[in-house]
């Protein structure tokens, strides 16, 4: 339909754009050094008590062997009622999250309601699977509405599961592990809040990818209580600068007294202001 | 109270289709592998052979043991006030398919000392050729005493190395477990590369990850018989709910001074009606 020579304009369609994907790892096999992404090697897990859910999650993120943040939060907020613990790519996470947090947002200014765990959990499940996996984002979703409380996983492909209690991350197994052999039904909140802390525990200290403190998130129809460090096993118990050893710690064998003489005896300020004044003169 | 466990007419007959037949990268259960991951998808090929003869004649390369056919899963290991308990399941897991459900994976090498393997039967069943090999050697010195534990996972500690070395490992991690009158308690751990580790409590496979955690919480080297057997069958419980190349069916080992003890298979109870699980998506319509 190219009547008048112009190029019609391609609309390109929305969404990721796979194309590259290909050459990519063929770049990769060559030996091309990628950047690392920041991944919260982590454990994340949630439980579904008799009034509501218990969330909780460690707080270290690494980037490759390292550990690049101790104490980072990785409970985020989607509503006043639903919070979001997530696992895999820090940024992926970050803006996953944020960006359906906002979107639940003006869906409440338009709906005039609290907001639904079901739309939530509906907006990320499309939005991942719609970018195939790409978004490694592995996301524990809690949260009470009218319909009462709620718990599910989301996997970065886009699958999603409504579950009594669950556990992602490199540490999940450990925490399931407590989980399967502690889990109740209709426990009270701080049987539950124990368990949640327990099995974090054993991902803190089972696992290398998690570590540091224990994060809890409780939410109930009355309002979400957020625990930052709520536990610290982790302490720091030494001093980085080493307090300065008294004097006379060590025996004295020699001393030597050395003068040294004083700068102003040595150097002679003359002032002549004409050269100053040639010196100053920039023009 | 054992679950029925007859296997189906079409596997007992019927014609048997190699899991393995379109890609080897799957097969098996990489068995506690702490080689770093190569370009090879078979960690123990060995490089073309040097020989002028073979290379000549165009012959394959001389390859060694690259996976596992027949497996057995977690082992797990405790000691508890009076002497040690050893668990295991009784699968030969044929890569996804539960093949053998009788398999005896824990041994009695002698009065002192029990040995369990996880990982590829067959050498499994080399390795205990090997140990009643030396207990008869052990017997005919007629010396007034046996091999302790030590000795005997000090011996499997050098028969895996050893294999390793030569690039043909037996693809197994043996747990050796026993109580020796002098030393008391002993619970270690030997992998297929060697690497081996004594604590007071050991678990291998899946059970790394699942069983591992209930452990450090729970087990005291003084614990009672009941709390410690109560401690492994949640561990077990736990695997069962959670490792799908797993069976309900499982023997429990435990050394004294007085001897060792095998129990017979037992099954566990387990709970599968929880309320959540009736209509996951009674809230979330397309979820599961």
């Amino acid at each position: 339909m190219a009547s008048s020579g112009c190029l019609v304009s391609e609309q390109k369609p929305n969404g990721f754009d796979f194309d590259l994907c290909k050459r990519n790892a063929w770049l990769e096999k060559q030996g091309l050094q990628t950047l690392k992404p920041w991944s919260t090697g982590t454990t994340i897990c949630g439980v579904v008590y008799k009034d509501g859910v218990v969330l909780g999650a460690d707080t270290r993120s690494t980037a490759g062997e390292t550990v690049a943040d101790k104490n980072c939060e990785k409970i985020h907020y989607m509503a006043p009622n639903i919070y979001c613990c997530g696992a895999g790519t820090a940024a992926d996470t970050e803006n996953v999250t944020g960006m359906i947090s906002s979107q639940l947002e003006l869906h409440r200014f338009r709906t005039n309601r609290e907001s639904r765990v079901v739309t939530s959990l509906t907006l990320l499940k499309s939005h991942l699977f719609r970018y195939q996996g790409y978004i490694s984002a592995a996301l524990v979703l809690g949260g009470v509405d009218c319909k009462g409380p709620h718990l599910f996983t989301v996997f970065p492909h886009g699958s999603t599961d409504a579950l009594p209690f669950c556990t992602m991350g490199s540490g999940s197994l450990n925490a399931m592990a407590v989980y399967e052999s502690g889990y109740k039904e209709d426990m009270s909140k701080a049987e539950a809040m124990e368990l949640t802390k327990r099995a974090i525990r054993a991902g803190i200290f089972n696992d290398l990818g998690s570590g540091s403190n224990v994060d809890l998130c409780v939410i109930t129809s009355e309002g979400a209580e957020y625990l930052r460090n709520v536990d610290m096993p982790n302490p720091r118990t030494f001093t980085a600068v080493p307090k300065p050893f008294a004097r006379g710690t060590t025996p004295v064998l020699k001393s030597k007294e050395l003068r040294v003489p004083s700068l102003e005896s040595r150097v002679t300020i003359e002032s002549q202001e004409g050269d100053v004044a040639t010196a100053m003169d920039t023009t | 109270m054992i679950p029925h466990c007859q296997l189906p007419s079409h596997i007992a007959t019927g014609p048997h289709v190699s899991p393995f037949v379109s890609s080897p990268s799957h097969a098996g259960r990489a068995e506690d592998l702490h080689v770093p991951s190569s370009g090879s998808s078979a960690p123990f090929s060995v490089a073309p052979s040097a020989d002028h003869a073979e290379a000549s004649a165009g012959a394959e390369p001389r390859k060694h043991t690259t996976y596992p056919y027949v497996t057995g899963n977690s082992v797990l290991a405790i000691k508890y006030k009076d002497g040690v308990l050893m668990a295991a399941d009784m699968l030969g897991a044929y890569g996804s398919t539960k093949r053998y459900k009788s398999v005896q994976r824990i041994l009695r090498v002698n009065d002192t000392t029990i040995v369990g393997a996880s990982g590829e039967i067959s050498d499994f069943q080399y390795i205990s050729n090997l140990l009643d090999e030396l207990m008869t050697q052990d017997f005919c010195y007629d010396d007034g005493c046996t091999m302790t534990p030590k000795e005997v996972h000090a011996y499997l500690c050098r028969v895996m190395y050893n294999r390793r070395n030569k690039m043909d490992p037996l693809w197994n991690s043996l747990v050796v477990a026993g109580v020796d009158k002098t030393s008391g308690s002993f619970v270690g751990s030997v992998g297929m590369l060697g690497t081996s580790y004594t604590d007071s409590h050991v678990a291998t496979s899946f059970g790394n990850h699942l069983s591992r955690p209930l452990f450090r919480e729970f087990q005291r080297d003084d614990m009672s018989l009941e709390e410690a057997v109560s401690l492994m069958q949640e561990a077990l419980r736990v695997l069962f709910y959670r490792d799908k190349t797993s069976i309900n069916k499982y023997v429990l080992a435990k050394v004294e001074s007085s001897g060792v003890a095998i129990s017979k298979p037992f099954a566990l109870d387990t709970k599968w009606d929880l309320k959540a699980f009736v209509n996951p998506s009674k809230h979330a319509v397309g979820s599961w």
